[in-house]
């Protein structure tokens, strides 16, 4: 494949990826990787690397669009970034020692816990743990056509684990983890849906921008990669964005589970060489 | 300009729009540079094979901020893209930092210290310190 044809071919799947990934909530990096390596035999550790770059890109390009609804709370994701900062470097450093089939099974395994992830929605009860987040003023409010609703989050040293293992994984895989996220954010801590998905979208780009100078030194981030990545992914989460219709996601979101859930097996059958 | 809530402090939400506009312009700038650098990317080598399957790392030159701002003057297409890619992982710092300075404005000095081991952590990483 010479260098246009693959440039537009990776472009084309990007977009595809991008839309997908905006629509069901769990980001792009997910689709792009598997495509990559599976598909057109992109060794992973540029996979991943161009993966990165488009998660920070979505999330700055989404971020651009929600911000003005005050719906972020600044507190819950300063805080919680610490943890998953600090998960990232963890988790890039041992990115930049492991063999690239390694990588690739884990990538894969994670695949496959994030498709249960999605499809058990069991929440931990809206009752107690709420003590630390008073003192650590974490409770916030947000508008609604009836005036502004207030909440208070739950189980705040839960969440702060969860977040650091999900920037660890962010790190490792170069993926916003956005399905760990919503486990620590909207099942462990309750936040309510909007605040958790705009905060959320706040600390994946935090988290990936703490391993892409990392990525970028170890020469995971290579241009001509990395272009069609971005640009693809970036259009098409701004299309999938502005088509979020939630009476189709239910539906939507199966079906994109189920295309994961091949993609992860691809992925370890592929990185075990079976 | 950053609008001030009643008790003549940044509120949050003012914060949150300023930041806004600031992270607009920097996906758009980060979106010209990569298109821009891909266009004369492409233009440059359209017909050569690609050669991502066996992993070498990138180049010397595209490894660090300052050797990609070298080559991006020298209107370099590669490093063009690569500098898109710097300005594009700078927006969600640059986030921090807008938050920094919405707590050191509140006086609430726990959340500036939590805003500043963020940015050091960042910081580590930008600099390609990995453990």
């Amino acid at each position: 494949m010479n260098v246009l044809i693959f440039t537009l071919v990776v472009f084309a799947g990007s977009l595809f990826a991008g839309f997908l990934g905006s629509l069901t909530g769990l980001g792009g990096g997910v689709v792009i990787v598997p495509l990559l390596t599976v598909a057109l035999g992109v060794d992973i550790r540029y996979a991943i690397g161009a993966s990165l770059v488009s998660v920070i890109a979505t999330s700055s390009g989404a971020a651009a669009a929600y911000l003005k609804e005050g719906f972020t709370n600044m507190r819950v994701g300063i805080f919680l970034e610490v943890a998953t900062t600090s998960g990232a470097i963890l988790g890039a450093s041992v990115a930049t020692r492991l063999p690239g089939p390694a990588i690739e099974v884990v990538f894969g395994v994670v695949l496959l816990v994030s498709v249960y992830l999605t499809l058990s929605l069991r929440k931990l009860p809206a009752v107690g743990g709420e003590g630390l987040a008073r003192r650590l003023r974490l409770n916030g409010s947000y508008p609604t056509p009836n005036g502004d609703v207030s909440y208070t989050p739950r189980r705040v040293p839960l969440g702060f684990g969860i977040m650091a293992g999900a920037g660890a994984l962010s790190g490792l895989l170069g993926i916003g983890s956005g399905a760990v996220k919503v486990l620590a954010l909207d099942q462990a801590m309750r936040l309510p849906f909007k605040v958790s998905t705009t905060t959320s979208n706040f600390m994946i780009g935090v988290t990936a921008a703490a391993s892409a100078g990392i990525y970028l030194r170890r020469g995971f981030i290579t241009p001509g990669l990395a272009m069609p990545v971005m640009l693809g992914v970036l259009a098409g989460s701004l299309i999938g964005a502005r088509l979020l219709i939630s009476a189709r996601a239910r539906l939507l979101r199966l079906v994109f589970a189920v295309a994961i859930f091949a993609l992860g097996v691809e992925m370890i059958v592929a990185g075990l060489h079976l | 300009m950053i609008r001030r809530s009643d008790q003549g402090r940044w509120s949050d939400r003012a914060v949150e729009a300023t930041m806004g506009t600031v992270l607009r312009y920097g996906v758009v700038l980060a979106a010209v540079l990569v298109a821009a650098g891909g266009v004369a990317y492409l233009f440059e080598r359209w017909d050569h094979a690609t050669h991502y399957s066996v992993f070498a790392g990138s180049p010397e030159s595209l490894t660090t901020p300052a050797a990609i701002l070298r080559g991006a003057l020298a209107l370099d297409p590669a490093s063009l893209i690569a500098l898109g890619l710097v300005v594009l992982v700078l927006t969600p710092v640059a986030r921090v930092v807008f938050a920094l300075l919405a707590f050191v404005e509140q006086r609430d000095r726990l959340y500036v210290i939590f805003s500043l081991i963020v940015l050091s952590v960042l910081f580590i990483g930008l600099t390609g310190h990995s453990l």
